[in-house]
């Protein structure tokens, strides 16, 4: 690996980090100079005007907001996320536990659904234009116009009701075995991966295409390869990074369909604990909450641009 | 080994019979339609011969190049005939047989070598590629032949540059490396493709002369499709011309360049022949190009470098250069679109501001521009009427059935019936767009046209058309023109000086008759020995002659 | 220009199914058997002759609250798509022809807003925003006009560079001219196409919100709400939430088709009459 790329790499990383900081900056903004009152929203409107003082006060809501956004963000970076509003208990502990069985949820779709779409993706690029390549094409189109509970519901119609597979609601608690986890989460990890897995599937056929369209794919099979040897030899190469940030991006796009199939399947992760929150107006979980999901989002982009990168003959071997 | 491949090329390689090929189109909002792209060719070649295969574009050079490997781009199908390679019809032998052809029997040269590299991988591998596939060599001894190719096409540093990758390689470089991968695993036949057309005329040569030189040593058979008669004419010992997809003419290549017995051929063989008499310069320039310095981004990098030239009422100053010349971004200093850093422009005595903004309606009407490219430089939505009624309308507020009658009028002016006002841009074909964007620019009478590579995206004979037009309406209506090419043949046709450009800097100027007449700068003797001509045995007499190496090396 | 006879079958499911969804959402009131939060029988009563859908949780007849769900989900929708419309291009269009600093502030802003996924964002914001449809409809369009303006300023970047629009600069065109003349008609296609893509997202955005409980608030609902509202039946076996659920879906395709079908039609042509 040579200089240019491992410049590019740093630059990426540390765009990502002022990114970082720069919406944090913006999530503390939408929550604290919006015309919404946290001290209102706790107490409700017959609150008398004394205690909704005293709230403030004690909530530091009378700081001017750049002395509180410091305040937060410095209990942040040592790992404090504050005490939640509703329960005045620390929310750091609150979601660990959570934390870990969303990612265990997304990491099971992502597992099913990245080597579906990248081999769905190829059959319809091997097959274009023929009937393989249509019903896939088909299936993209329904499936980016589901919205995430018809999907899930759905499946619990069928999986759990009329057929009593799956359980419709994922209870997952501490000393289950990985298997039963694993059955826990079947339906929302199902549903999850319909969801991302038709968008990943068009970007995958998108990109290939891409690169089957090259006059150097033309060179190749003129000089009598075998289709497939064209595309392990030659097309492959050329597609691991576009396909590859697909596939991140994509990844990106899952961490956000987790909130709703959560709430579908009652499962307790971060998305759940989320949704609970903003209708408690909850602000304190709710900021840190929403940090933590875009930190994902902004990490997986990051990600992509780096494989980009990295999968750059021009950056790999500089003139 | 040359020699012994020179013994076994004797008989016929090639034999095209009534060769068909067709393409299923699909026009919006239309049912699919099949068009024919070749109608009923037939050709045959011998062993170790060459034939050239001429024509304009759409002329089916290439699908025909391509059919001899059984290959069609796209929805192109070979619907009819035979094509009888080495005495079987390929075409019989199923989906495996012909890969067993391509790449053993019959290679290919693309056009874009940048483009037909892949990116990823080292030239070496994609040059041995087809030998070890076929197992016509081992690694070593394709390796140890394709060094040696490497070496005989005159590429540099032949032991190492096969390590290299494609983009780290210069294009006129590349299209050696492709012709060395095409002739590595030792084919009966190679299809070269335009394989000079995208380099600049100093790095053609150079190219050319390797090519050539390679194919008889070598022995191999090609088919060399171009559309450049004064190229193929170096290198085929026959040629065909094709037009529409049918047969023209085929014959010796003395004969077709000297005695075209079709009147097709004809044209395109003097194409090149048009008579213009240099017109002397007046005493006073009416636009003056002063030391001009200009550059791109932040300074650094300056594209300009001390330009001074003169333009004077009804004549025109050709700019001549390679790409890269900085021959284009005088044409955006002059149109105040790149503001230059040093030095001024003079129109009519006055000093024009540097930057567009600074200038006045009647400055930027006397200033009009033609581009290379007509279908990008009008609005794709807008009528014919639109593009030329609008300079009518906003230079002289003419409206109505006036400004009608005026479009008519320059209609008819660059030979086009006044039915094209209700047109679109789409419905024209090349050398109509760039008639309306002359009109656009006349319509606004100006004194200076700037004609930025205005026939270089033509073919040839459109292109004759085009620069017919420029002279006539020149004689018409007495306007300058500030003609930029890449292309010495056009400058010797229409120019009345000539500015020779080279790395941002003037490298000679003056009236035409000085600047092609010797003694020579060594640039200048580089770029007009570069020309091709029409003649056989052009290419030894000018690699021969050459003083200067060219940029592309 | 518009050929009756070549519009494909695709287009043609597109345009109906799309059409009386539309037809029902203006015509609610008139359409609809019954009232919007009219009871009319017990819950969740199967599908009958008098109830063609069923009723729901609190037995309400669902045909009628479904036709009354399209009007709340379409308006929103429609606004929202609007309004993002109209941010993001005018931005978008000023942003690539003005250039300079006001392009960069401007773009950065929005990588920024991109940067954050729209549904966490407007949870967040919707944490302390009051509930009713004019914060929806701000929030919803807001976010959404980021992407058009991605969109719109790429378009017009891109023609902002090509010959004619320098053919127009070189003859003195004012910024108007030049925006609404010469970018304006070739943006076109792709925006149009955009805005069913736009709609579509605005549709299952609003529904996700008011599935979550965040969107339309009770008892008026749109169909996403109706989602949540009858949700609970579906572990007992009862359908009732499936069908607003079905509607988006269908609505979503519908629009969908008939977006795929206006951008085909457009791009293979290069410029012409303008049919798009």
């Amino acid at each position: 690996m040579s200089n240019p790329i491992l410049k590019l790499i740093v630059q990426r990383i540390a765009l990502g980090i002022v990114l970082l900081f720069a919406v944090s900056v913006l999530i503390f903004v939408g929550t604290q100079v919006l015309p919404g009152d946290v001290a209102q929203s706790i107490l409700g409107q017959s609150a008398t005007p004394q205690s909704l003082a005293n709230l403030r006060e004690q909530l530091g809501l009378n700081d001017p907001a750049y002395m509180r956004y410091f305040r937060w963000l410095g209990g942040l970076l040592t790992g404090d996320l504050g005490n939640a509003l509703t329960s005045g208990l620390p929310i750091a502990p609150a979601i660990s536990g959570r934390l870990a069985n969303t990612l265990f949820l997304a990491a099971t779709a992502a597992i099913v659904a990245v080597p579906l779409a990248i081999l769905l993706g190829l059959l319809a690029v091997r097959y274009r234009n023929g009937p393989i390549d249509k019903a896939i094409s088909a299936f993209a189109l329904a499936s980016t116009s589901f919205p995430e509970f018809f999907i899930g519901y759905l499946l619990v119609y069928f999986f759990a009701v009329k057929w009593q597979i799956f359980p419709a609601i994922s209870t997952v608690f501490d000393g289950m075995s990985f298997l039963e986890r694993l059955q826990a989460v079947a339906l929302p990890a199902t549903a999850l991966t319909l969801v991302v897995l038709a968008h990943m599937m068009r970007m995958t056929r998108a990109a290939i295409l891409n690169v089957m369209q090259s006059a150097y794919i033309e060179t190749a099979e003129l000089k009598g390869l075998r289709p497939l040897d064209v595309i392990r030899k030659h097309a492959f190469p050329n597609a691991i990074a576009p396909v590859v940030n697909v596939v991140m991006l994509n990844l990106a796009y899952l961490v956000v369909g987790v909130v709703v199939v959560e709430v579908i399947f009652v499962y307790p992760g971060m998305g759940q604990y989320l949704v609970d929150h903003v209708t408690k107006r909850d602000v304190p979980v709710v900021q840190a909450v929403g940090l933590i999901f875009a930190a994902v989002y902004i990490i997986l982009n990051i990600v992509a641009d780096i494989a980009a990168i990295v999968a750059n003959p021009r950056l790999r071997h500089p003139k | 080994m040359a020699e012994v491949q020179a013994n076994k090329k004797e008989g016929l390689l090639l034999d095209i019979r009534n060769l068909r090929i067709e393409a299923t189109v699909y026009p919006p909002d239309e049912p699919p339609k099949t068009i024919t792209l070749v109608d009923d060719v037939s050709l045959t070649l011998e062993r170790g011969k060459v034939l050239g295969l001429i024509g304009e574009s759409g002329a089916g050079k290439s699908t025909i190049g391509l059919s001899s490997m059984g290959y069609g781009r796209g929805g192109v199908r070979i619907t009819g005939g035979e094509i009888i390679l080495n005495g079987r019809d390929i075409m019989k032998g199923g989906r495996s047989g012909i890969r067993k052809i391509r790449g053993k029997e019959v290679c290919y040269v693309a056009q874009s070598a940048a483009a037909a590299f892949n990116p990823a991988h080292q030239l070496m591998d994609q040059v041995v590629e087809a030998s070890l596939l076929h197992g016509t060599a081992k690694r070593a001894t394709a390796e140890k032949k394709a060094r040696e190719l490497f070496r005989k096409l005159g590429l540099p540093d032949p032991d190492n540059i096969g390590k290299r990758y494609p983009h780290q390689v210069s294009g006129g470089q590349l299209q050696r490396v492709m012709t060395a991968m095409a002739l590595c695993s030792e084919p009966d036949l190679i299809v070269f493709d335009e394989p000079t057309t995208a380099l600049d005329v100093t790095t053609q040569i150079d190219v050319l002369a390797a090519i050539r030189d390679a194919i008889h040593a070598t022995g191999v058979a090609a088919l060399y499709i171009t559309h450049d008669l004064a190229v193929v004419a170096q290198v085929a010992d026959e040629i065909m011309v094709l037009r529409h997809g049918k047969l023209i003419e085929w014959g010796g290549t003395r004969q077709i360049i000297k005695e075209p017995r079709q009147e097709y051929t004809n044209a395109l063989v003097s194409v090149h022949e048009i008579e213009h008499e240099e017109k002397k310069p007046t005493d006073t320039p009416f636009l003056s190009v002063k030391n001009v310095t200009a550059s791109y981004g932040d300074g650094k990098v300056k594209v300009l470098k001390n330009v001074s030239v003169d333009i004077h009422p009804g004549q025109t100053l050709a700019v001549v250069g390679e790409s890269g010349s900085g021959k284009s971004t005088l044409a955006r200093a002059i149109t105040g679109l790149l503001p230059p850093m040093e030095g001024s422009i003079t129109f009519g005595g006055r000093t024009l501001s540097n930057s567009l903004t600074g200038r006045s309606k009647e400055d930027l009407r006397q200033l009009q521009m033609v581009y290379q490219m007509a279908d990008v430089a009008m609005n794709p939505r807008q009528s014919i009427a639109t593009i030329i009624g609008r300079p009518l309308e906003f230079y002289f507020g003419i409206k109505g059935a006036e400004r009608d009658r005026r479009v008519a009028e320059l209609l008819e002016k660059i030979e086009m019936g006044k039915g094209f006002a209700d047109r679109y841009p789409a419905e024209l074909s090349g050398g109509q767009k760039q008639r309306v964007c002359i009109a656009r620019a006349l319509a606004a009478k100006p004194k200076l046209i700037i004609c930025d590579e205005v026939t270089s995206a033509l073919d040839p004979l459109v292109a004759n058309g085009i620069l017919k037009l420029l002279l006539e309406l020149q004689a018409e209506e007495d306007v300058a023109y500030l003609f930029i090419t890449h292309d010495l043949a056009t400058v010797k046709s229409i120019a009345d000086s000539i500015a020779v450009m080279y790395r941002g800097g003037v490298v000679r100027y003056g009236a035409k008759s000085e600047v092609l007449a010797p003694p020579f700068d060594p640039y200048t003797d580089l770029l007009l020995s570069s020309v091709p001509e029409m003649e056989i045995g052009w290419l030894d007499k000018a690699i021969k002659s050459r003083r200067m190496e060219s940029a592309g090396n | 220009m518009l050929d009756i006879k070549r519009i494909p079958p695709g287009a043609w499911i597109g345009l109906i199914v799309t059409g009386l969804f539309v037809f029902c959402a203006i015509f609610a009131p008139w359409v609809a058997p019954y009232g919007n939060a009219e009871i009319v029988g017990d819950v969740w009563e199967p599908m009958s002759a008098a109830h063609w859908l069923g009723t729901d949780n609190l037995g309400r007849d669902l045909l009628s609250r479904m036709i009354y769900g399209a009007r709340i989900t379409i308006l929103i929708a429609v606004l929202a798509t609007a309004l993002a419309f109209s941010l993001g291009s005018i931005l978008g269009f000023t942003a690539a022809v003005v250039g300079g600093w006001f392009d960069t502030l401007m773009s950065r802003f929005v990588d920024l807003l991109m940067s954050i996924p729209t549904l966490i964002f407007a949870l967040v914001v919707l944490s302390v925003l009051p509930s009713n449809i004019v914060t929806l409809i701000l929030v919803m369009g807001i976010l959404d006009s980021t992407r058009v303006y991605r969109l719109s300023r790429a378009v017009a970047v891109d023609i902002n560079v090509m010959d004619f629009v320098e053919a127009a600069k070189l003859r003195g065109e004012g910024r108007g001219w030049i925006i609404f003349r010469e970018i304006l008609p070739n943006a076109l296609s792709p925006l149009v196409s955009e805005l069913g893509l736009r709609f579509i997202y605005a549709v299952l955005f609003l529904s996700a919100l008011s599935f979550l409980g965040l969107g339309v608030q009770p008892p008026s609902a749109d169909w996403g709400g109706m989602v949540k509202e009858n949700k609970d039946g579906i572990v007992f076996g009862i359908p009732a939430a499936l069908i607003p659920a079905g509607a988006i879906a269908a609505l979503a395709i519908s629009v969908n088709l008939v977006a795929d079908w206006i951008l085909n039609r457009t791009t293979d042509l290069k410029g012409g009459r303008g049919n798009g």
